[in-house]
């Protein structure tokens, strides 16, 4: 059994049925990337996972607590942390205090304060930006906060919805190598991207979602060269 | 002079008490919370219920045992207002708010008629007698249980802003106003630390029930609809959502009532209040404290 493992999930909302038997798995240590276009389901893929939509049928499993039933409070302090589309900092609070929300669950003040000086390390813009207003902060930025706030969380499994959206080439390039850093770390990496070509780059596995279903799999490089995959998701 | 400001301050902070509740409220959920005046009818009467089964307090025990009351109160009324969320607010959390907005007015109404079925419609004399023992002080005179209640009622608004400044639950509060889905995926636990919020709120407005009560010697099933309406206005004109403006907002409506009265008769206090407060508002709307937030667009 896999470490994370979902196997013919289903998710509803209302009558639109947008997972439909999703099926697709996670090894502890990988970085594996779910490439899609709009509507496929990647962000309800996400949201299953942290328990903000519960799945109708299907297994949700990971390193042996069921996601389908776990309370999201409880899914956050074992450690699978969801850094949401479109980042969602807390506009009007500093950096700091973003970083230290990062920790709510996180009992021990000594592990968040290494965790929030690991993230200023990693990220040394955050650090001196840390008393500005988040919301201030560049759209770059803001992707690095939202990262270092799931640092702080002290993630396990980390659960990336689209940071590249919305950032210049060099940034990205730069969010990338931050993430395969906190993958070298230890922390395992689920990926959504529309950006095929920078994900695949750091992946080590991807899966192909169409319709709320995976149609296409296997590793990162093989994907990348696949002409389907080429075809759809990195131009021409 | 300085006789004005010291009554202004004795009664803005109880306006600010009650308004840094409304204020919270709104802050966190959006709610136009109109039962909140209410809670502070109703921990005059937990003060005066307790106070009547003890029989009479002498006067020289009034501060102690003041004190005593005034934490059972805040316990009871923060329960009470942990219940009525649980009960009327939480279940619309994802209505419209004008269904929400509703509801409010409906726990207010039940709140008073509850209250006049039990204690009746006539005002009950609040059982205890403050000391008048008093000194001067920079030209006023100050009683001693004045400055009691104007001491505890600083200390509860300190201890406040320590709790959401510079706490872990109270950094939970600001992100869910700011966010509550993001805040839901830092691991908070939402409903409850909307609850806790409601707690607080209604504590606080219990306590400053109570010491209205002690203050003005009398109270009633009315009691707080006006003080609703002015603790309201309070957080508007100071910023909504905002602490400090909460009780800027509460002090300034005290100090300008005092003024208003000594200056026109306490026939025009409100007139002449609400003047200058509608003249704040035109030049500052979103209120003294409000909106000093750097947001790129
Ligand atoms: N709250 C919702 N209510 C109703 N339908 C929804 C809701 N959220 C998502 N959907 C629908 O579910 C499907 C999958 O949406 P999802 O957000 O998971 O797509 P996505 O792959 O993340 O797309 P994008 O790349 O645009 O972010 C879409 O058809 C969408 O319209
Ligand atoms: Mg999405």
């Amino acid at each position: 059994m896999s470490w994370l493992e979902v196997k013919d999930a289903d998710v509803y909302y209302g009558r639109v049925h947008a997972l439909r038997e999703l099926s697709f798995d996670v090894e502890e240590g990988e970085i594996v990337c779910l490439l899609g276009n709009n509507g496929a389901g990647k962000s309800t893929t996400m949201n299953m996972l942290s328990g903000l939509v519960r799945p109708r049928a299907g297994v949700v499993r990971w390193d042996g607590t069921d996601l389908t039933t776990a309370k999201p409070w409880d899914i956050v302090s074992r450690g699978l942390i969801h850094v949401p589309e479109g980042r969602r900092i807390f506009s009007t609070m500093t950096v700091h205090d973003n970083l230290l929300l990062g920790g709510y669950t996180v009992k021990d003040q000594r592990a968040i304060a290494e965790r929030v000086e690991l993230a200023y390390s990693l990220m040394p813009r955050l650090a001196e930006r840390r008393k500005q207003q988040g919301g201030t902060l560049s759209g770059g930025e803001q992707q690095m906060l939202a990262i270092g706030r799931a640092i702080v969380a002290g993630p396990r499994l980390l659960l990336l919805d689209e940071p590249s959206m919305g950032l210049a080439p060099l940034v990205v390039k730069q969010v990338m190598e931050i993430i395969a850093e906190v993958n070298r770390q230890g922390t395992t990496v689920l990926l959504v991207e529309q950006n095929a070509r920078a994900a695949l780059r750091i992946a080590h596995r991807a899966y192909v979602v169409e319709t709320g279903r995976v149609t296409l799999q296997g590793p990162a490089a093989e994907l990348a060269q696949d002409s389907r995959v080429v075809d759809a998701y990195l131009g021409a | 002079m300085m006789q004005l400001i010291w009554n202004g301050l004795i009664v803005g902070s109880f306006y600010s008490l009650v308004a840094l509740g409304y204020s919270m409220v709104y802050g966190i959920i959006k709610l136009l919370n109109f039962a909140h005046g209410d809670i502070y009818m109703l921990g005059a009467f937990v003060g005066f219920l307790v106070l009547s089964s003890f029989g009479g307090i002498p006067a020289a025990m009034s501060i102690p045992a003041l004190l005593v009351i005034l934490l059972l109160a805040m316990v009871v009324t923060g329960l009470i207002g942990v219940a009525i969320e649980r009960v009327a607010y939480r279940p619309l959390r994802s209505s419209p708010r004008l269904a929400v907005l509703i509801t409010a007015i409906g726990v207010s109404f039940t709140l008073e008629y509850g209250i006049r079925q039990l204690f009746g419609p006539n005002p009950r004399a609040f059982p205890v007698r403050l000391s008048s023992e008093s000194f001067d002080v920079l030209g006023m005179r100050v009683s001693l249980s004045q400055l009691v209640l104007v001491v505890v009622a600083a200390v509860l608004m300190f201890v406040l802003a320590h709790i959401v400044e510079r706490t872990r639950e109270g950094r939970a509060m600001r992100a869910i106003a700011l966010d509550p889905q993001a805040a839901h995926l830092m691991g908070v636990n939402v409903n409850r630390v909307i609850a806790t919020v409601f707690f607080i709120g209604s504590a606080l407005a219990g306590a400053a029930g109570v010491m209205a009560g002690a203050y003005y010697g009398s109270i009633d099933f009315l009691m707080g609809f006006v003080i609703g309406l002015k603790a309201f206005t309070a957080a508007v004109i100071g910023g909504i959502g905002n602490l400090y403006g909460a009780m800027l907002g509460g002090l300034l409506l005290g100090l300008l009532e005092s003024f208003g009265a000594a200056w026109l008769g306490g026939e025009w206090r409100d007139v002449f209040s609400f003047a200058i407060l509608i003249v704040i508002l035109t030049f500052k709307p979103t209120g003294l404290l409000g909106a000093r937030v750097v947001e790129r667009m």
